[in-house]
């Protein structure tokens, strides 16, 4: 397990240089210089040249990606020009936000949606599991942001129960919490589908096995051997689905922070793409990168520690 | 073409799917026969009408510039057709040829392709959308750009790992022993063999890819004003949905029937073809 461990966290810290390089490689090949438009139109080329001293763009290529890598070990994403802050302090302050929202979506969406594959799972066959799976699988394909939109129209402006845009009083935990609901809904609902339908496949496996049989055998109630034994072992795909879904789940966390104008490391990005603000650019994707890498390299593990023939298949 | 009828054959048990069918026909029908389902020029400007509800004249209304919202939902359904259709076959192909290559060559290309698919994959599709954007600027073709980068390492892996599981198969070994090429071994004996369950796993990645053209459309850095495209209709309805919500409501409908189409069918076709995830498991 340690030789697998090793293994996995080296190939993951591979994929990420090799991800930063290529980040690196695109921003470089912008048409366009990046100190002119961060500088205007007006800039001298003294100004310029200046510029391009401070990020370092006047030394040959390769120095300036082998340099970036070792400041980003560091922690060090480079400076914001326009705001003259540290890109890693604004990067993280957003990504607080986005993982609040997150953790919000995949909650709700794991409290409706386990019961629901667990109910699907013993009923496997009946009118209400086949509506169920349509439901399921329904919700997985309606796009977020539609979801977003639509939610936002109904529940905020035609009925006015939920607020529409903003992250609420900074430190009024309710005022906060109002203005998680719809967000997180929009994010959640395709997630409620996709862990229903994991979690009915992986129960009826479990629900075969010897066992629960025995459980059953001994007189105990269906609901103790389902929630007590059966889902235990049920939820282990559902673990994995989430590490290995983050970066959809950062996805979709853009378009709902665009359309209820939250705070958050997608909005940041959005932001700083219609500004050209590469370094905030290069500093949140990176972000993300790492996170989403990390989530999977961790899923990955847990898969591997559970599963002896995954660690044969690195 | 045995295994296309028996898609045909086998959607018959499955009421979910022939749903799924009808709604796919009636996007893709609706995509081929747009100019002559258009009641008006989806790019026409009425300022008089701006913003008018639906009516006799414009079913769905009218948005921000006057044009008709029901001519530029048909013609947008155009855009989304095409985008699938062209990223799902760009990234088929590319997914092909890397993927058998990987599996088939020799041991540092594998290396080096899954460390490409792998990197590839690790980006969020979105940010990665969006930083490229800041290098190409929006545009149709950077929409392209993403949607084939992110998703034919998908593809790539998937026929990597069927690759290698056929060409140690004794019909494969005896090919070779005969003396046959690598591009004979691929071409003839691997590809037919793992094209069919390609296709279906690409008609299943079609809503997907409608739906990250759309989102990207939506957000303003994908297909171009004044081109109709359901992402762009959203983000008119969008900027005026306080007053005008019919734009958001009928500019999302079509985006839903798509998805649900593509994905029902999709799925239809998975639980036929792969027994392991049939729904009476």
């Amino acid at each position: 397990m340690l030789f697998y461990l090793l293994k996995r966290v080296g190939l993951a810290v591979v994929i990420v240089v090799v991800a930063v390089v290529l980040l690196y490689s695109m921003i470089h090949v912008v048409p366009g210089d990046p100190a002119s438009v961060i500088l205007g139109p007006r800039a001298t080329p003294e100004m310029k040249q200046e510029l391009h001293k401070l990020m370092g763009l006047d030394r040959p290529f390769v120095v300036q990606v082998v340099s970036f890598l070792g400041k980003v070990a560091r922690g060090n994403l480079g400076m914001d020009f326009f705001s003259q802050r540290p890109v890693a302090e604004i990067v993280f302050k957003q990504l607080d936000e986005t993982l609040v929202l997150v953790l919000a979506s995949i909650t709700w969406a794991m409290l409706l949606g386990i019961p629901l594959g667990c109910y699907s799972a013993v009923f496997r066959n009946t009118f209400s599991d086949k509506l169920v799976g349509v439901f399921s699988i329904g919700v997985i394909a309606v796009p977020s942001f539609v979801v977003a939109l639509y939610s936002l129209l109904f529940f905020a402006v035609t009925l006015k129960w939920l607020p529409a845009i903003g992250a609420g009083e900074s430190g009024q935990f309710l005022d906060q919490a109002r203005h998680l609901i719809l967000p997180a809904f929009a994010i959640g609902l395709g997630w409620v589908g996709y862990i229903a339908r994991l979690v009915r496949a992986s129960m009826l496996e479990v629900l075969n096995e010897n066992h629960i049989r025995r459980a059953r055998a001994f007189g105990l109630p269906e609901t103790t051997i389902v929630f007590h034994y059966a889902l235990k072992l049920a939820i282990l795909p559902t673990v994995t689905l989430l590490g290995t879904g983050i970066g959809r789940l950062i996805s979709s966390a853009v378009f709902a922070e665009i359309v209820f104008a939250r705070p958050g490391i997608g909005k940041l990005i959005f932001d700083s793409v219609v500004s050209r603000n590469y370094p905030l650019v290069m500093g949140a994707v990176v972000v993300s990168t790492v996170l989403f890498v990390l989530s999977t390299t961790i899923s990955d593990s847990i898969n591997a520690m559970l599963d002896p023939r995954v660690r044969e298949r690195l | 073409m045995n295994w296309i009828k028996e898609i045909f054959f086998r959607l018959r048990n499955e009421p979910m799917g022939i749903f799924g069918l009808v709604l796919v026909l009636l996007v893709v029908l609706c995509a081929v026969f747009a100019p002559f389902l258009v009641t008006h020029d989806p790019n026409a400007l009425d300022i008089v009408n701006r913003l008018a509800g639906p009516s006799a004249d414009h079913w769905m209304g009218t948005d921000q510039l006057g044009r008709d919202v029901f001519s530029r939902v048909v013609m947008g359904s155009r855009i989304a057709v095409w985008v699938a259709l062209v990223t799902v076959s760009l990234s088929l192909g590319i997914g092909l040829v890397l993927g058998m290559m990987a599996g088939y060559g020799p041991k540092w290309m594998d290396s080096g392709l899954l460390l490409l698919f792998d990197t590839l994959r690790s980006f969020p599709t979105i940010m990665f959308a969006l930083a490229l954007v800041t290098v190409f600027g929006p545009s149709l073709q950077t929409v392209i750009i993403v949607i084939v980068a992110t998703t034919f390492p998908v593809y790539g892996r998937m026929v990597r790992t069927q690759t290698q599981a056929l060409a140690g198969n004794e019909f494969i070994v005896a090919e070779e022993a005969m003396g046959a090429g690598m591009m004979r071994v691929l071409g003839v004996h691997i590809l037919p063999n793992i094209v069919g369950p390609l296709f279906i796993v690409a008609s299943m990645d079609i809503p997907v890819v409608i739906t990250i053209e759309a989102g990207l459309s939506f957000l303003g850095v994908g297909v171009r004003p004044p081109t109709p495209s359901w992402g762009a209709i959203l983000n008119d309805g969008y900027a005026y949905i306080r007053n005008t919500p019919w734009i958001i409501i009928f500019g999302g409908i079509p985006l839903i029937v798509t998805t649900l189409g593509f994905t029902f069918l999709g799925e239809s076709m998975r639980d036929m073809f792969d027994p392991k995830l049939r729904k009476d498991l």
